[in-house]
């Protein structure tokens, strides 16, 4: 098993979750809260990675992060280097493609929270803010962590997308997913194996552990 | 002195709800009186903030909360309104200790929380979360959450509706001592006719959004001209009528049950000769014989036949064929004694005074 393969896609699974739940949050917010007539445009821009082909997605990331685009010409100015093929820009096109698998969820357990409730959090002076983090944030656990879990395990068994945006440089952008393919290529079926089993064994906690809080198999948060 | 002077439209599909109420509250306990629908939530809503007018002016002395005029529009959180909703909604996640302190900061909350759960005998569930306490203790520590904050007018939402009648009159206490004390404007939302004169000095009826009758519990309950009124006192009885004859030198008129050959003998009051009507009779000022009665003053004896017998409470509901479909109530000794079944023959008995008769 491809050691080095597997912490760096640990790393970009938590570097990804990590953002997608500083960015997921008030876009869940919005969502659940707006009243603007286009929203739905809006939600279904965020969802489109649920059903376009990665494939489509990663050219799309590659396009918009090259030299050609002023994302690209702007990074390369500031830092010498284009984000193709680099980390960071994994980390960007990851964090396009989870953006679903952490805002549905989150948005769901704000939805959940009973609007009474924010109307007596505003009644007794409280700002939105201290209503969000006081009142909506702490009955929205389950969908918090479920949003996390799944951006994280999302983002650890992604293919297409890395394979386009990041290649395959050992040990800045080679993911456990790209092992698994370079080894079933060398016909090496037993480390594919390896590594495929580990695979599966992490989705499947995490699984366990998204049905299991949803289902408040254990109830630790209040 | 809370003034309120709204207007507000809905359209729900098809149907289109106005409401348009305009009402001076004053210091004290104002009971706000509607069927549901009739806008009563609403109308609390726009007070606290927590929905906006289309037009009008809501003020508490010269505090504005909104003025369509002037473009004003107070956010909830600065207005200082108590509000004790329907459900309650404390926060779940909280104890009952957080909750109340949910409104205040700093110093105060530790201490001011402190004295309010002592004043309101819940010291003990300081720590327990709502679902831990019972329906009672529930609603205590919301009115105290919302009391806590010292607000200037204070809203409750059918506070009492889920409650049995000991600690009902605990609460009505409770709040009658806080009110003598504080003399804040207060909104109470019922559609309990207990209530209405336990605690009401003053009665808005609220129907359809519209204010349709306000006095003293007394001046509107007891000789309701409006039929919706009628219907929230409890009439159980509602029967379009026309008046057939009136007998000035009497006092009285007759009046026919549309659809039927039944005559009530009503007492007067300023219709046309032919005019329709309405006449609304209580189910339990009705009497109910197994035998025609003799020698009685009441005017009005009709034969029937019961139609059904229903236990409910600590009464009987009878339904009474007599040419139309009237409800009875009786007690179980009477049922017993009467030795009531469907089917039985009976005679009603209706005093003139029981028919109240009522515009259309």
């Amino acid at each position: 098993m491809d050691w080095q393969a597997f912490w760096l896609t640990i790393r970009l699974a938590v570097v990804v979750a990590a953002v997608l739940t500083v960015v997921g949050l008030p876009i869940a917010y919005w969502m659940t809260y707006s009243r603007w007539r286009w929203k739905f445009l809006v939600e279904a821009v965020i969802a489109l990675p649920i059903v376009l082909p990665p494939t489509v997605l990663g050219f799309y990331v590659l396009v918009a992060l090259g030299s050609h685009s002023p994302l690209g010409r702007w990074w390369q100015a500031l830092t010498g280097h284009t984000l193709a093929f680099t980390f960071t820009g994994l980390v960007i096109g990851s964090i396009v493609y989870s953006l679903p698998f952490a805002v549905q969820p989150f948005a769901a357990g704000f939805a959940a929270v009973d609007t009474r409730l924010l109307a007596a959090s505003a009644t007794l002076g409280a700002s939105k803010l201290r209503t969000f983090l006081r009142v909506v944030l702490p009955l929205s656990v389950p969908g918090l962590i479920t949003g996390v879990v799944l951006s994280f395990a999302h983002t650890m068994g992604e293919f297409g997308v890395v394979l386009m945006v990041g290649g395959n440089i050992p040990g800045v952008t080679r993911t456990v997913s790209i092992d698994i393919y370079d080894r079933v290529q060398a016909l090496d079926y037993g480390s594919a194996n390896q590594t495929a089993l580990v695979l599966l064994g992490i989705s499947f906690v995490a699984m366990c552990l998204v049905y299991g809080v949803n289902r408040r198999v254990w109830v630790w948060w209040k | 002195m809370l003034e309120i002077r709204i207007t507000k439209r809905f359209a729900e599909g098809e149907r289109e709800f106005v409401m348009e109420s305009e009402c001076v509250c004053a210091p004290g306990i104002t009971i706000l009186f509607g069927a549901s629908g009739a806008g009563k939530t609403t109308l609390l809503d726009c007070v606290a903030g927590l929905g906006s007018p289309d037009a009008g002016r809501i003020a508490v002395g010269n505090r504005v909360f909104f003025d369509c005029e002037q473009g004003l529009n107070l956010a909830v959180q600065r207005r200082g309104v108590g509000y004790v909703f329907q459900d309650l909604a404390l926060f779940p996640h909280l104890s009952a200790e957080e909750n109340i302190g949910y409104g205040l900061s700093g110093k105060e909350r530790t201490t001011r929380t402190g004295e309010i759960l002592e004043s309101f005998s819940i010291a003990h569930l300081r720590k327990r979360k709502p679902r831990e306490i019972s329906g009672g203790e529930r609603q205590r520590v919301a009115l105290a959450r919302a009391l806590v904050i010292d607000p200037c007018v204070l809203l409750l939402d059918e506070p009492l509706a889920a409650l049995d009648a000991p600690t009902k009159s605990k609460m009505i206490n409770d709040l009658r001592a806080w009110n003598q004390a504080h003399g804040i404007p207060i909104i109470y939302v019922t559609h309990s006719r207990e209530e209405v004169f336990a605690l009401g000095e003053r009665v808005v009826v609220l129907e359809n959004g519209k204010i349709v009758a306000q006095g003293t519990p007394h001046e509107v309950m007891t000789a309701p001209r409006q039929e919706s009124v009628a219907q929230l006192v409890g009439f159980e009885n509602v029967f379009d009528a026309a008046v057939v004859a009136i007998l000035e030198y009497r006092g009285t008129m007759r009046c026919r049950l549309a659809g039927s050959k039944v005559e009530l003998e009503t007492p007067l009051v300023r219709v046309k000769s032919g005019s329709s009507q309405r006449v609304g009779i209580r189910a339990g000022d009705i009497l109910l014989a197994t035998i025609r009665p003799q020698g009685l003053s009441a005017r009005n004896v009709l034969p029937g036949r019961v139609l059904s017998l229903e236990e409910r409470d600590m009464i009987v509901v009878a339904r009474v064929d007599c040419g139309v479909d009237m409800t009875v109530h009786l007690t179980l000794a009477a049922r017993d004694v009467l030795e009531l079944q469907p089917g039985r023959e009976v005679w009603l008995v209706v005093k003139t005074h029981s028919c109240h008769v009522m515009a259309k």
